[in-house]
């Protein structure tokens, strides 16, 4: 079976995609390092951001729908995180309820706390979907090992690349042979066929460890991760990296210079 | 003629008790290309995971004349390679590229060596100008291709493979023949696919309950009805037939 939910548009040939990833590992990084360190109160700020990651998107040629609709599963896990910092924050009251026993009092500066958590973490996952779609997940394995991340993490995120495709194919025909001899029956039954699939799948996965393991040393692994080292940066790295940096510095001035 | 594996006597049993293989004798010779056949459970895929030491107990497998103990593990995966039967669990990086360099790399290649054998590798298997596709979206009969060009890319002196005809269509199956046909390297094939044993190995090895219960001439022991009936490998009529009962 084929799956396409990670990798649908990894192989654009926009600009952005042929950068390489440790620039845009890095950019990622500061980017979102300077949209979480700006003042609750500098909007203008937040909307260049915005117009900013907008526009390496339209340069990426990811469509902008997909996109969005990926940035919204954002949304519920802040709202779950920030939801009662209205209720808490002290300052001027914007509004004031009586809900049954308890007096519930809305504050201006507590929105504005919500709505900016909301904005950042916005802003931030939108240029973390850009950096995964428009670059292949390996590129971005081989630009975070280049960036000295630990071995092993890197190795972990390539199994999970690897064998995640492997997995949900599995699930989906457990799921089939299930629904197939499936013909009605409770709630507290189906409940229970539900996990026993995590659990074969457990045990499966884990056999499969196995197999992977001896497949490895089979080819003379030893423990250790060798690879290949790569070309170096190109100029357009460089000119991206500078301008990108400077829209970025220019912002934090600005920031400054208004507080 | 050379020998490339020697099996003395090998038993072993895993650790749940559970005897896989008693008493296994067995030589394979440079050039040869043999057929290990037996019904599921033989012991077969345990076998050849003694072939490269992933399993390995008392020296009672040598390759090359080497005995196989801890200390020359590396050195004997280098000259054996062994091919898995389930090309999801033999093909375990992000691209194909990474996948066959990895043998390789692990055998100290320097990066031009690398990139040499790599496309080599794919050449030999019909699978050149795949190096930066994933495995997740390759057809079967693909991966086995590539998991092929994985052990054949550390230049090993025999190529052992466990069941690669299998869930094939027999488009992509006899394709596979003809590649394995072509490949000029010593063979060791598990598998229970009388057909592709047929086409492709002049020596056969039965395996049943851990044992050796046959080795000789392809021909005479695929012509033994009853010989291949007892170890599982033809139709067990029972007498009279199943439409007249």
């Amino acid at each position: 079976m084929k799956h396409s939910f990670l990798d649908q548009y990894s192989e654009g040939n926009s600009l952005i995609h042929r950068l390489d990833p440790r620039t845009k590992l890095i950019t990622t990084l500061f980017f979102i390092l300077v949209v979480v360190l700006t003042p609750v109160s500098r909007w203008q700020a937040f909307a260049l951001y915005f117009i900013l990651v907008a526009t390496l998107i339209i340069i990426s040629r990811v469509p902008p729908l997909y996109v969005l609709k990926r940035s919204l599963l954002i949304i519920p896990f802040v709202v779950l995180i920030a939801i009662f910092i209205p209720f808490f924050k002290e300052g001027e009251v914007a509004g004031s309820y009586n809900i049954w026993l308890w007096q519930v009092t809305v504050t201006h500066s507590g929105i504005q706390v919500f709505l900016n958590i909301l904005a950042k973490s916005w802003l931030s996952i939108l240029s973390l979907i850009l950096l995964t779609a428009a670059t292949r997940f390996s590129s971005l394995l081989r630009g975070m090992e280049q960036l000295r991340l630990p071995r092993v993490m890197v190795m972990i995120l390539s199994f999970m690349y690897r064998y995640i495709f492997v997995l949900v194919d599995e699930v989906m025909r457990m799921k089939q042979a299930r629904d197939s001899r499936n013909l009605g029956g409770g709630r507290l039954r189906q409940i229970r066929t539900v996990g026993n699939m995590i659990g074969t799948l457990f045990i499966r996965s884990y056999e499969r460890g196995e197999r992977v393991y001896a497949a490895m040393m089979a080819r003379g692994f030893d423990g250790q991760t060798r690879t290949l080292e790569n070309p170096g940066f190109d100029q357009r790295d460089f000119l991206f990296a500078l301008a990108l940096g400077l829209v970025l510095v220019l912002a934090i001035v600005l920031n400054l210079w208004y507080l | 003629m050379s020998e490339i594996i020697r099996v003395d006597n090998l038993s072993f049993g895993y650790p749940d008790g559970q005897p896989a293989l008693s008493g296994v004798s067995l030589a394979v010779h440079r050039g040869e290309t043999v057929a290990l056949i037996g019904p599921n459970g033989a012991g077969k895929s345990t076998l050849l995971l003694h072939f490269n030491g992933i399993l390995h107990n008392d020296g009672a497998v040598r390759v090359l004349g080497k005995a196989v103990n801890d200390k020359n593990l590396k050195w004997v995966r280098g000259k054996v390679g062994l091919v898995f039967q389930n090309p999801d669990d033999q093909l375990f990086s992000p691209t194909v590229f990474d996948d066959i360099a990895f043998g390789p790399l692990n055998m100290g290649y320097d990066e031009a060596q690398v990139r040499e054998v790599v496309a080599k590798a794919l050449e030999w298997v019909g699978m050149g100008g795949y190096e930066r596709r994933s495995p997740h979206h390759l057809s079967l009969g693909e991966k086995k291709r590539i998991a092929i060009a994985t052990v054949l890319a550390m230049n090993p002196e025999v190529l052992v493979i466990d069941e690669p005809t299998s869930n094939l269509d027999p488009g992509s199956k006899w394709s596979l023949i003809e590649l394995l046909k072509g490949l000029e390297i010593t063979k060791v094939i598990a598998s229970h696919d009388l057909e592709l044993v047929e086409a492709l190995c002049p020596r056969a090895i039965i395996l049943d309950g851990g044992k050796v219960v046959a080795d000789g001439d392809t021909g005479r022991i695929l012509a033994d009805e009853r010989l291949l009936a007892a170890h599982g490998l033809a139709h067990n009529k029972p007498a009279g037939g199943l439409g007249e009962v």
